[in-house]
C-alpha cells in the first residue's frame, strides 16, 4: 500500500465537506417549493461557510489561542497557536446569522396569516 | 429543465470553488515566528500578554482591537429581535391573556426543570464573567441563560417574564457598554480605549474595562434572546 | 494516527448524510432534527481543529435556539410540505395536475 498523505486526506475531507454543505443548501434554496424548507437550506448555507473560515485558520500541531498556565507552558516547549482572526470573525457571524434566520422565519409565519398555504408556487394574488 | 439548469450550476460553482480551494494548503504555518510582526495575527499573538493581561486572544481581538465590531454586531442583534416582534404583532383585547400551551408539561419536566433551572444560570453567569480567562464570553453566556428561561417557560405555563423588565435590562446594558466607550475617548485618544489599569495574567480582575464589556454584552445578548422566544411562544393560534 | 483519521472520515460521512436527508425529508419536523444533528457535528469538528470559542458558541446557539425558533414557526404553519389546498372544485383540479408533474 502506497504511503498516503495523511495531510492530503485531512484537506480533501474538510474543504470537501464544507464545499458540499454549501451546494447542498443552495440546492434547498432554488428547487424547494415550501417555504421553511427554503429557510433551512439557508441555515445549511451559513454552516458550511463557517466551517469553511476556521479550516482555513488551522495549523498543523497548533494550540487553542488561549495564555492559560497550561498555555503558557506549551508555548515554551515550542509549540505554535493556531491563528485567532478568523475564530473572532466566525463568532460574530454565527449570531448574525441566527438573527438572520429569526426574521425570515417571522416573514414565513406571517404570510402563512395573510394566504393560509406557505407553499409559493400557490400564492396566487401577484399572477395575472 | 429546470432541475437540469440548476445542477449543471451547482457543479460549475463546486468545481471553481475546489480548484481555487485546493491552492491553499491546509495546516500550513503561515503566522511564523511571533515575535517578528509580518502579519495582522502574530501582531495581535504577540501583544495581547504584555499590553492588556488578558489570556484568551480572542476574547482581546472581539472587544478590544476590534470592538468597534461588537458593537454593530450588538446592535443587529436589537434590530432583530424588533423587527420580530414589530412583524408578529397582535393587538390584544383588553384583559385577555395569551396562551399557547393548553395542556400542562409531563411531571419528569416539571420536576426536574426546577432542580435545574438555578444551575444552568449560574452557569451562564459564569461563563461571561470568565470571558476573558477561558474560552467564553458574553454570547455564549447570555445563550446559555435564554435557553436556561426557555425550559422554565415550556414547564409552567403561568411563568412569564414581563416585558417591562427585558426593556429595561437590555437598554441599561446598552448605555454602559456605549458609555464606556465615550468615556475612553474623553480620557485617552480613542473610541473604547482601555483606560483602567490592568493587573495581572490571569486574575479575576484584569484587563481593563474588558470584563465590564463582556457583562454587559452577556446581560444584554440573554435579555434581547429572552424577547425572541418569548414573542415567538405567545401569539395566539387561531386569529 | 490511524484512529483520528478513521474518526474524521466517519464525522464528515455523518455531515453529509444528515444535510441531504434534511433537504429530502417531506416531514418538517425531521428536518429541523437533522439541522441540530449538523450543528452538533460542527462543534466537534470546530473542538478537533483547536477553536473552543467558537466551538461553545455553535453548541449554544445553534444547537439549542435554531432548533427551538424552527419548532414554533412549524407549529404555527404547516407540518408537512407537500399539502395541497383546496379552493373549489375547479381549482382542485388544476392543483393536482400541478403536483403529478
Amino acid at each position: 500500500m502506497s504511503s498516503i498523505d495523511y495531510n492530503q486526506i485531512m484537506s480533501i475531507g474538510i474543504y470537501g465537506s464544507a464545499i458540499g454543505l454549501i451546494l447542498i443548501g443552495l440546492y434547498a434554496v432554488l428547487m424547494k417549493k415550501h417555504l421553511t424548507k427554503i429557510v433551512i437550506g439557508l441555515s445549511i448555507i451559513d454552516a458550511g461557510i463557517h466551517l469553511l473560515f476556521v479550516a482555513i485558520g488551522y495549523i498543523d500541531n497548533g494550540t487553542a489561542p488561549i495564555f492559560s498556565p497550561k498555555g503558557l507552558e506549551m508555548m515554551a516547549a515550542g509549540k505554535t497557536m493556531v491563528d485567532p482572526v478568523p475564530q473572532a470573525l466566525v463568532l460574530t457571524a454565527i449570531v448574525i446569522g441566527f438573527g438572520v434566520t429569526a426574521v425570515a422565519l417571522s416573514l414565513v409565519i406571517r404570510l402563512y396569516r395573510h394566504n393560509k398555504t406557505a407553499r409559493i408556487d400557490q400564492i396566487k394574488s401577484l399572477k395575472w | 429543465m429546470k432541475k437540469v439548469l440548476v445542477i449543471l450550476m451547482l457543479a460549475v460553482i463546486g468545481y471553481s470553488l475546489g480548484t481555487s480551494f485546493s491552492t491553499i494548503k491546509f495546516g500550513e504555518n503561515r503566522i511564523g515566528d511571533p515575535k517578528e510582526e509580518k502579519n495582522v495575527a502574530a501582531y495581535y499573538l504577540n501583544r495581547t500578554p504584555d499590553e492588556l493581561s488578558v489570556a484568551n486572544v480572542i476574547t482581546a481581538i472581539v472587544v478590544n482591537y476590534r470592538g468597534f465590531d461588537t458593537l454593530g454586531e450588538v446592535s443587529v442583534l436589537f434590530l432583530a429581535a424588533t423587527g420580530l416582534g414589530s412583524i408578529l404583532y397582535r393587538r390584544r383585547k383588553k384583559g385577555e391573556h395569551p396562551e399557547v400551551i393548553t395542556k400542562p408539561a409531563s411531571q419528569l419536566l416539571q420536576s426536574g426543570s426546577k432542580l435545574i433551572y438555578p444551575a444552568i444560570l449560574v452557569l451562564g453567569a459564569y461563563v461571561f464573567i470568565h470571558g476573558h480567562l477561558t474560552p467564553g464570553g458574553g454570547f455564549q453566556g447570555g445563550a446559555i441563560i435564554a435557553t436556561g428561561l426557555l425550559l422554565m417557560m415550556m414547564a409552567y405555563k403561568d411563568f412569564e417574564i414581563r416585558h417591562n423588565v427585558l426593556t429595561w435590562v437590555e437598554s441599561i446594558a446598552g448605555i454602559t457598554f456605549v458609555s464606556l466607550g465615550l468615556t475612553g475617548l474623553i480620557y485617552g485618544k480613542t473610541f473604547l480605549e482601555n483606560f483602567l489599569p490592568i493587573g495581572n495574567l490571569n486574575d479575576v480582575v484584569s484587563g481593563g474595562i474588558i470584563p465590564i464589556i463582556y457583562i454587559a454584552v452577556g446581560f444584554k445578548v440573554a435579555a434581547e434572546l429572552a424577547g425572541v422566544l418569548e414573542t415567538l411562544l405567545s401569539n395566539k393560534e387561531n386569529d | 494516527m490511524i484512529f483520528s483519521l478513521i474518526i474524521l472520515i466517519v464525522l464528515v460521512l455523518l455531515l453529509l448524510a444528515a444535510a441531504i436527508y434534511a433537504v429530502m425529508q417531506k416531514d418538517l419536523l425531521y428536518a429541523t432534527i437533522a439541522t441540530g444533528v449538523i450543528s452538533l457535528i460542527l462543534s466537534i469538528l470546530f473542538f478537533i481543529m483547536q477553536a473552543p470559542d467558537v466551538a461553545l458558541t455553535e453548541a449554544a446557539i445553534g444547537i439549542a435556539l435554531t432548533t427551538i425558533i424552527f419548532v414554533f414557526a412549524i407549529r404555527h404553519t404547516s407540518r408537512r410540505e407537500d399539502e395541497v389546498l383546496i379552493h373549489e372544485e375547479s381549482e382542485a383540479q388544476t392543483l393536482d395536475n400541478k403536483e403529478n408533474m
